[in-house]
């Protein structure tokens, strides 16, 4: 709890901006979209950075805890005021979005809507790739603190891919710049991409230079229906190593197709096991001959059938599939654990095996679907928080999917972040030693460790709670 | 108070705000989220309070207090809303859960009954309502009362809202209301048509526009006498058990025409018609009898395109028009395509679409008026799209958004150059109906 004088200094601190005090205020903070709900004892709103560094080095002084939030669309815990504190709204600081064609960069204010940037970028012919599904309403600071991704990964990489400079205060509350406005810079340790994918753990974004590229001229799409999910794998395998780089590979399995099809019939063949949808960017010359060949790969590995949309309408059609797999899924039931459990690529078909077993063994709805082409999969459990007894099931199937993924070569999350939801499994794929390090950086950035305390870095004892 | 956590759930339908994910997808369409930029201000912050109180973690009901009642009730986050969070169901709810536990002081308490249980549901007073504006028009007290500057020192803000007042209806006027019209050529429906009180009593001519609208498009228009109040005002603001009286005594009066469709021309009354199915689902024995009702219930534009538009339109020159959508009408009622038909259907005009066509005015019921700031702050957001758009004319098919975009024009110093109108009010005069 904040004394009467913190309180006091807090609101002395912050006059441009404001302090949030009131229970219904601070209720408001108190949630993301994962699970749990943590009290902070205030919110700050600022729009500037001084003001807003001289906080934290107030906070630092104290042991305040701190907690960086953008929109809260976290799906790991990654914004909960876990213990108590201050939660600092970043999503108020939303003034700057340059884009500057001649440098190919856009310089952002952390609380811009990734959308946003998109847009901007599109206007002047450029590209910003980084598309988390959540990007109409997640920030770029949030995005640079989880190192989102989306299906584009697959062909242009994730968010720290795309950061080239940073502005950020420290856990001390001195304000730094890392990196620049060029593509190549090697002074020194990369320490932008050090913060990018920290989680608001090493300090928090003012400010940054993001990459852009040219946007490609034209797309085009395809979907293709198979009867047993390894044929959809081995298609997947099978394009890649062609020599054709599609910018967006998805899979779904049956689960969601039914799903799909009983929340908006749109003609999905319910007895399929697998339907891939794939999105080729570049020269229209070239896209269409590349189409034609992945048509082909896939009917040699045994597609029942290869769809090809004629026009916009048509392809937008397609890609409405998969954006109600989310939607559609928590019709079911109201629980949704979405996983982002990622394994290497080969590994698919082994991990799709994986986790038919652990439905089976522990007998929850799980639904497959996700960004295929780079191995990062979307296992999502859809169960029902109030059943404590189903819950326990769910707990120990997550746990095993983290291990299957681990044991395949992969990785616990492949954009979602740690938070506090799966720092428990930290160790298992890091090692005691690699954890270690990670947790000397930590020290080392923030001493008395007030920026987002309780994250990625699991508690003695801290175990995978759901209920 | 003595209850269990169970009934508070119940009450507050914390099973329906499980549904939310809290993705935040109802964010960036949220108005008060806009304009006051704080969660607690936002539909999944809103939802989240009612929450909290389903699991007990918040005991003192007051705190839900501010956070719902400067909520709109526009549900554009419903439409927003990926996995179908029943948003409205649950304001609805959880406001009148607060209602029932409130002690109102006095002269607010007195004032709501007034309103709420002798105003707006009856015919008279409403009426009664509308003379008096002719009258305070005829007499010369609003001039004096605009020249001494009174107007300013009224509570409410009422000042501001007297300016934008439409003419008044004389009583002869308004003596004169259609009970029957007979569809011009061949009949293509038999239509009842929806007065509502407010539209009746302060915007008569837009109703006898709609009627004789109606006829020429070839519909029988009976106009019932025994209906009343719609019950949106009431519903909105917690008032349960009087929405549900208002909705029957409605299901009554129409049931006595055997009409293909139950007519309206004001979106905010039109959604709470079409929600009557879901006012009254439970009560066995209206439920079936509610659910024709609703089923029945359309919006003028809908019915005037089904009859294959309004025939013969002059043409109109040099004037950009653009049209502020009724958020229950897009949000609650779906009906978005057939006003714009309409528009485009009126030779000459240029229709101009403004950006963020779909949020809210910020009238939304008696919200001007009881969170005046909050709404002129909405207002002016939505003043600065419609001035990109440079259209003179602004087309609503609500009173209250007409009443507000008049407002605007007034703040914004436009009234020379621009026009609010109801939808029903251009197409007419179009049609060169006086
Ligand atoms: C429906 C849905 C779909 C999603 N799809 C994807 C997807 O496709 N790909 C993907 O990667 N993620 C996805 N997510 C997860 C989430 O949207 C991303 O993690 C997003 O980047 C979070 O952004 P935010 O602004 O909401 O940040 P928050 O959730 O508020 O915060 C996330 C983390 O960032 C930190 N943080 C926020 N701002 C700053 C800052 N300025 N400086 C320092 N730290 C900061 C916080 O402390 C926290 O640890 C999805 C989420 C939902 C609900
Ligand atoms: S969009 Fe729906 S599910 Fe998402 S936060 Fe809003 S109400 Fe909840
Ligand atoms: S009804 Fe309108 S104002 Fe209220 S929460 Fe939903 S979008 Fe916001």
């Amino acid at each position: 709890m904040l004394t009467s004088n913190q309180i006091m200094e807090i609101n002395h601190i912050v006059q441009i901006g404001r302090v949030l005090l009131d229970e219904h205020d601070r209720y408001s903070y108190s949630f993301d979209a994962s699970f749990g709900t943590y009290l902070p004892d205030a919110v700050v709103q600022t729009k500037h950075v001084e003001e807003l560094a001289e906080l934290v080095k107030f906070a630092n002084q104290e042991g305040i805890p701190i907690y960086p939030r953008g929109q809260s669309t976290s799906l790991s815990g990654g914004p909960l005021p876990v213990q108590g504190g201050i939660v600092i709204d970043l999503s108020v600081m939303n003034d700057i979005l340059d884009i500057d064609e001649e440098d190919l960069v856009a310089v952002v204010s952390p609380g811009v809507l990734t959308s946003a940037i998109h847009k901007a970028a599109e206007e002047k012919g450029l590209m910003y790739p980084p598309d988390p599904s959540s990007s109409h309403v997640s920030t770029i600071g949030g995005n640079m603190a989880e190192n989102s991704g989306g299906p584009r990964g697959l062909k242009y990489g994730v968010t720290k891919d795309y950061v080239i400079g940073l502005e950020v205060i420290t856990p001390e509350g001195e304000i730094i710049q890392t990196g620049g406005r060029t593509v190549k810079n090697v002074t020194g340790y990369d320490l932008t991409k050090l913060i990018v994918g920290s989680e608001g753990t090493l300090g928090i974004i003012t400010k940054a230079i993001l990459r852009l590229i040219p946007k490609p001229p034209a797309t085009a799409t395809l979907m293709a229906i198979f009867s047993n999910l390894v044929d959809a794998g081995r298609a997947i395998s099978n394009i890649l190593s062609s020599g054709i780089l599609p910018s967006k590979m998805e899979l779904m399995d049956q689960a969601s197709i039914i799903a799909v099809e009983n929340y908006q019939p749109m003609g999905l063949p319910k007895d399929a096991e697998a339907i891939i949808l794939l999105e080729l960017d570049g020269h229209p010359l070239a896209l269409q001959d590349e189409i034609i060949q992945a048509e082909r790969l896939c009917y040699v590995v045994g597609a029942s059938q290869v769809k090809i949309p004629k026009n916009d309408m048509e392809k937008e059609e397609i890609w409405r599939a998969r954006k109600l797999v989310s939607p559609a899924i928590v019709r079911i039931k109201p629980t949704k654990i979405s996983e982002d459990a990622t394994v290497p690529r080969s590994k698919i078909p082994e991990m799709c095996e994986r986790l038919q077993e652990i439905k089976r063994r522990y007998q929850v709805h799980l639904v497959l679907f996700g960004h295929a082409g780079d191995g990062n999969l979307h296992p999502n459990i859809i169960c029902d928080k109030s059943d404590a007894e189903e819950m326990e099931r769910v707990e120990k199937a997550v746990a095993e999917i983290f291990t299957a993924a681990v044991e395949l070569g992969g990785t616990l999350s492949g954009e979602h972040g740690i938070g506090n939801m799966k720092a428990p499994f930290m160790e298992m794929e890091l090692g005691t030693v690699g954890l270690d390090m990670m947790k000397r950086i930590k020290k080392a950035w923030d001493p008395n460790n007030i920026m987002n305390p309780g994250k990625i870095f699991p508690e003695p004892g801290q175990k995978l709670e759901l209920k | 108070m003595n209850e269990t956590m169970e009934q508070l759930r119940q009450e507050f339908q914390y099973d329906k705000t499980n549904q939310c994910v809290q993705c935040g997808y109802c964010l960036p369409v949220c108005p008060t989220y806009m304009s006051m930029g704080k969660e607690t201000h936002s539909p999944r912050g809103r939802i989240n309070l009612v929450k909290m109180v389903g699991e007990g973690r918040i005991t003192d009901l007051s705190v839900l207090e501010e956070p719902l009642s400067l909520c709109l009730g526009c549900r554009a986050c419903e439409t927003a809303c990926p996995t179908g969070v029943e948003y409205g169901s649950i304001l609805e709810s959880a406001r009148a859960a607060l209602v029932k536990r409130k002690t109102f002081s006095f002269p607010t308490r007195l004032v709501r009954k007034m309103m709420f249980k002798k105003v707006f549901p009856s015919k008279s007073l409403m009426n009664f309502t509308g003379h008096s504006f002719w009258l305070y028009e005829k007499t010369g007290v609003q001039k004096l009362m605009r020249k001494s500057k009174l107007l300013h020192k009224l509570p409410h803000h009422l000042g501001e809202f007297e300016a934008i007042m439409p003419k008044a209806a004389s009583p002869k006027q308004r003596a004169h209301s259609y009970s029957y019209v007979k569809a011009k050529g061949e009949r293509k429906y038999t239509v009842a048509f929806f007065t509502g009180c407010i539209m009746d009593a302060m915007f008569h001519k837009i109703n006898d526009l709609s009627i004789r609208l109606l006829a020429e498009a070839g519909c029988d228009v009976y106009v019932v006498d025994k209906q009343t109040c719609c019950g949106a005002l009431h519903a909105h603001s917690g008032e349960m058990n009087d929405a549900k009286e208002l909705a029957k005594r409605n299901i009554i009066a129409f049931e006595e025409i055997e009409a293909d469709y139950i007519v309206n021309n004001a979106g905010g009354c039109g959604a709470m018609l079409y929600e009557y199915a879901h006012l009254l689902k439970e009560e066995p024995k209206w439920k079936e009898r509610a659910s024709v009702f609703s089923a029945k219930s359309k919006d003028i534009s809908q019915i005037l395109i089904s009859c294959g538009g309004v025939p013969d339109l002059k043409i109109r020159e040099n004037e950009r028009v653009t049209y502020q959508r009724s958020c229950h009408m897009t949000n609650v009622q779906k009906v978005t395509a057939e006003p714009v038909q309409l528009l485009k259907g009126i030779p000459g005009i240029q229709f101009v679409e403004m950006k963020e066509a779909n949020m809210c005015c910020g009238s939304a019921g008696i919200y001007n008026m009881v969170n005046y700031d909050e709404s002129m702050k909405i207002l002016d957001e939505k003043m600065k799209h419609m001035k990109e758009t440079k259209a003179t004319v602004i087309i609503t098919t609500n009173p209250g958004c007409l009443l507000q975009m008049k407002l605007g024009i007034e703040r914004e110093n436009l009234s020379s150059s621009v026009k609010a109108l109801h939808l029903i009010e251009y197409l007419a005069d179009a049609a060169g109906m006086k």
